[in-house]
């Protein structure tokens, strides 16, 4: 408690600043025409300022219309090569990089740990190092490692954007849910947002926490207290154990997937509890906002973290985000492949 | 008879109440004049001018990890002594976590005989407390001391099982040798740095305070009954220290050391996952490093120890969680404690001198660390004002997994004399 008073007051000082032209509180981040993108790597939402975001949103916002093309293709990287660097399994993530490379007209490399020099010893750095030799110009990574792409980044010339690591930071996943919560309910500032889950174990939830305080919505982070770390508060967020109590007042929930691969259980008694305490069916969407935005960051545990009625009905918008996930990915790539030059 | 005079320095040798400028006489690889010497004392005798230098007992390390035998590759019994030389270290004590580890006889037959080729710090081998370094059968301490053991450690790894401890406390108390303990419950290790906020904003699992608590909680019980002499190795929270100071107001029979990455660093270090920051126990807060300054300042932590534990580059620039656990420190450590400690105020040279000399020979008892007449010519000379900067690739040791690369400093010393012998001079 006495942690996110300093916090939220910092945040009311420093945003209307960095929006320069808005004083009031809840005033949407804007970015002015001729704001620079410099950033060659993108690692975590954590270091980026509110406008860099929003910068970020709105060159995603451009890339969507080339989906909707005959041809959806544009030159912009036409001649550079991305290297998917997947240490980790993934088939959203990866995909949607490797079509947003492929609409961007640049070559791309995939690499998967499964079946590669990974499993003869090599190391991560041998690895990198092997295919930047390849002349390689961004790489978008993926690593079961909190820090592996900064340690990357530290080490070639390349650019690096994060694809998700470790428990730390899933910068593009937390982009498209904001992209997505901005088109569903018309803004961010102002608006309270639950996170749902393992909140221990989940990039996405940090990556989330990080975007959403910056440009001035409410975070609350719900699950057990072996899910949910006091000190996470020190994000700017606050928490709750109790799902029904958050219900009725927020505008948005991200309910997270339980990562079985990310420890070994124990962590809760059983799924059936898990999903009496804090799945989200029918009876709890009742209790909910009229127009609230259900998401899910995927792969779906179906009747675990959520039930197929909800998932599938009309307050969810996971296939939206899948979708909006691909201009994201778009105007990282292009982005941060400007940034180096 | 080989002899040396140092002249004209501020010798400090706190076992002897000494601190005033004056000369000091080595002859025949002993202490032999501690005061003002004439002209018969100088005759025959390399006259060393240490006007301006502290001169004070040969340094002791209670807490060196080695490598040898087994991990060659990260440093050698040799290179780790002359990296305490250059460090001003005449005598370090050596950690059992070897392969295979230090937990027989032989194996501390071993260590001694590379230490006397090697011929340059003196390394006194601690073996282990239980077979293998595994908590479970006691290792034969017995034997090990026989051959030149000075105390045991499972160093690395807490003594888990109860039991396992109270026995190994009883067996000790027999011996007369102390414990020394990695204060850390091992059922709740599992991360790679402190645990709180900076490791759950970097999604990195958190080794908490309470663990060492715990352990050592379990262990002053034990020993309040059993009345063995017990050693706190690398004390890294607040909690520890306090518990550590009631239990010597208890009268217990305790002691412990603090390291200079404990008494400088804090887990704020860890945010750019540079490994070179992850070390075991972890860095902690601010709060547990002003606590660790105090505990040296008061006495409640008796030794400094640097807990050199070397790797090799490849071992260090792996993922942070992936990496192994580990700083050095024997060529920094008198620059380090030196800004920790008195640049920070919180305690003078002859404080600082006597927690690098009496202060870890009570420990292992032994008759080092001290100017008395007649014991071993160990002398270090330090240049307090001297202003440097680290650079790692300078070092003697084969281990460059130094966060302090770049540090400039103040304080250093100049010269380590073993035995009568010059054994570094800068």
């Amino acid at each position: 408690m006495a942690r996110k008073a300093p916090i939220s007051s910092k945040k009311r000082k420093s945003l209307p600043k960095r929006a320069a032209g808005h004083a009031a509180p809840n005033a949407e981040v804007t970015v002015e025409p001729d704001f620079v993108w410099t950033r060659k790597d993108l690692l975590g939402l954590d270091e980026l300022s509110p406008r860099e975001i929003v910068c970020l949103l709105e060159t995603a916002e451009s890339f969507k219309e080339v989906s909707t093309r005959s041809i959806k293709k544009v030159p912009a990287m036409r001649g550079k090569v991305v290297g998917l660097l997947f240490f980790e399994d993934s088939t959203r993530t990866r995909m949607s990089f490797e079509l947003a490379a492929s609409r961007l007209s640049a070559d791309s490399l995939l690499f998967t740990a499964k079946g590669s020099s990974v499993s003869k010893g090599e190391t991560t750095m041998d690895t990198v190092r092997n295919i930047e030799a390849m002349g390689v110009d961004v790489f978008v990574m993926r690593h079961g490692q909190s820090g592996a792409p900064h340690m990357v980044a530290r080490q070639v010339e390349a650019s690096v954007v994060n694809a998700g690591d470790g428990s730390h930071e899933h910068p593009t996943q937390a982009l498209l849910d904001i992209f997505t919560m901005r088109q569903r309910l018309g803004g961010i500032a102002g608006k309270k947002v639950a996170i749902v889950g393992d909140i221990a174990h989940s990039r996405v939830a940090r990556s989330n926490i990080l975007g959403l305080r910056k440009l001035g919505a409410e975070v609350v982070v719900v699950g057990p207290p072996t899910l949910v770390p006091n000190a996470i508060t020190a994000m700017g967020c606050s928490i709750s154990h109790c799902l029904d109590d958050v219900l009725g007042e927020v505008d948005a929930i991200n309910m997270l997937r339980i990562q079985f691969e990310r420890f070994g259980g124990g962590l809760f008694p059983s799924l059936r509890e898990y999903h009496k305490l804090y799945g989200m069916d029918a009876e709890r969407l009742k209790r909910c906002r009229r127009d609230v935005l259900i998401m899910h960051p995927g792969p779906i545990n179906r009747g675990v973290e959520i039930t197929t009625e909800v998932a599938d009905g009309p307050n969810s918008c996971i296939l939206q985000q899948v979708t909006n996930g691909l201009a994201i990915r778009m105007a990282v790539l292009y982005l941060v492949s400007q940034g180096r030059e | 008879m080989k002899k040396t005079l140092l002249q004209n320095g501020r010798v400090i040798d706190p076992a002897n109440g000494v601190d005033a400028v004056c000369d000091v006489l080595l002859a025949g690889g002993e202490i032999a004049k501690v005061g003002t010497t004439n002209k018969t004392d100088a005759r025959g005798a390399e006259v060393i001018d240490a006007g301006g230098k502290i001169v004070c007992p040969g340094l002791i390390d209670p807490h060196v990890h080695c490598r040898e035998p087994g991990y060659e590759d990260k440093e050698t019994i040799a290179t780790a002594a002359a990296a305490a030389t250059a460090g001003g270290f005449a005598t370090i004590c050596c950690m059992p976590n070897t392969n295979p580890p230090l937990d027989n006889d032989s194996a501390v037959h071993y260590v001694l005989q590379q230490s006397g080729k090697a011929n340059l710090a003196r390394v006194l081998p601690v073996g282990c407390i239980s077979k293998g370094r595994d908590g479970k059968e006691l290792a034969e301490m017995g034997l090990m001391l026989e051959a030149g053991a000075v105390a045991f450690t499972d160093d690395g790894n807490g003594v888990g099982d109860s039991m396992v401890m109270q026995r190994a406390l009883q067996y000790s108390s027999m011996l007369g040798v102390p414990l020394m303990q990695h204060c850390q419950e091992p059922s709740l290790f599992g991360g790679s740095m402190n645990s709180g906020p900076v490791a759950v904003r970097l999604g990195l699992g958190g080794i908490a305070s309470a663990g060492e608590e715990i352990m050592l909680r379990r262990d002053l019980e034990l020993i309040e009954r059993i009345g063995a002499a017990y050693h706190v190795q690398h004390v890294s929270t607040a909690g520890s220290v306090e518990m550590l100071r009631q239990a010597k107001a208890d009268g217990l029979n305790v002691s412990a050391e603090a390291t200079p990455h404990h008494l400088l660093l804090t887990d704020a270090a860890c945010m750019g996952y540079d490994p070179n920051y992850k070390v075991n126990p972890p860095l902690r807060t601010a709060g547990d490093v002003e606590a660790v300054r105090q505990g040296v300042a008061d006495g409640t932590l008796c030794c400094l120890a640097t807990d050199h534990a070397p790797h090799t580059r490849e071992e260090k620039e792996l993922e942070f969680a992936l990496a192994p656990f580990g700083i050095i420190g024997l060529e920094v450590a008198v620059g380090l404690y030196a800004k920790a400690l008195i640049e920070a105020g919180y305690c003078d040279w002859p404080t600082l001198i006597e927690r690098m000399t009496t202060g870890p020979a009570k420990v292992i008892h032994s008759p080092l660390g001290t100017l008395t007449v007649g014991r071993a010519a160990d002398v270090t000379v330090i240049n307090p004002k001297k202003k440097w900067t680290v650079k790692v690739d300078q070092f003697h040791s084969k281990g460059r997994n130094c966060p302090y690369n770049g540090m400039k400093l103040k304080g250093r010393p100049v010269m380590t004399i073993v035995g009568g012998e010059v054994k570094f001079r800068l």
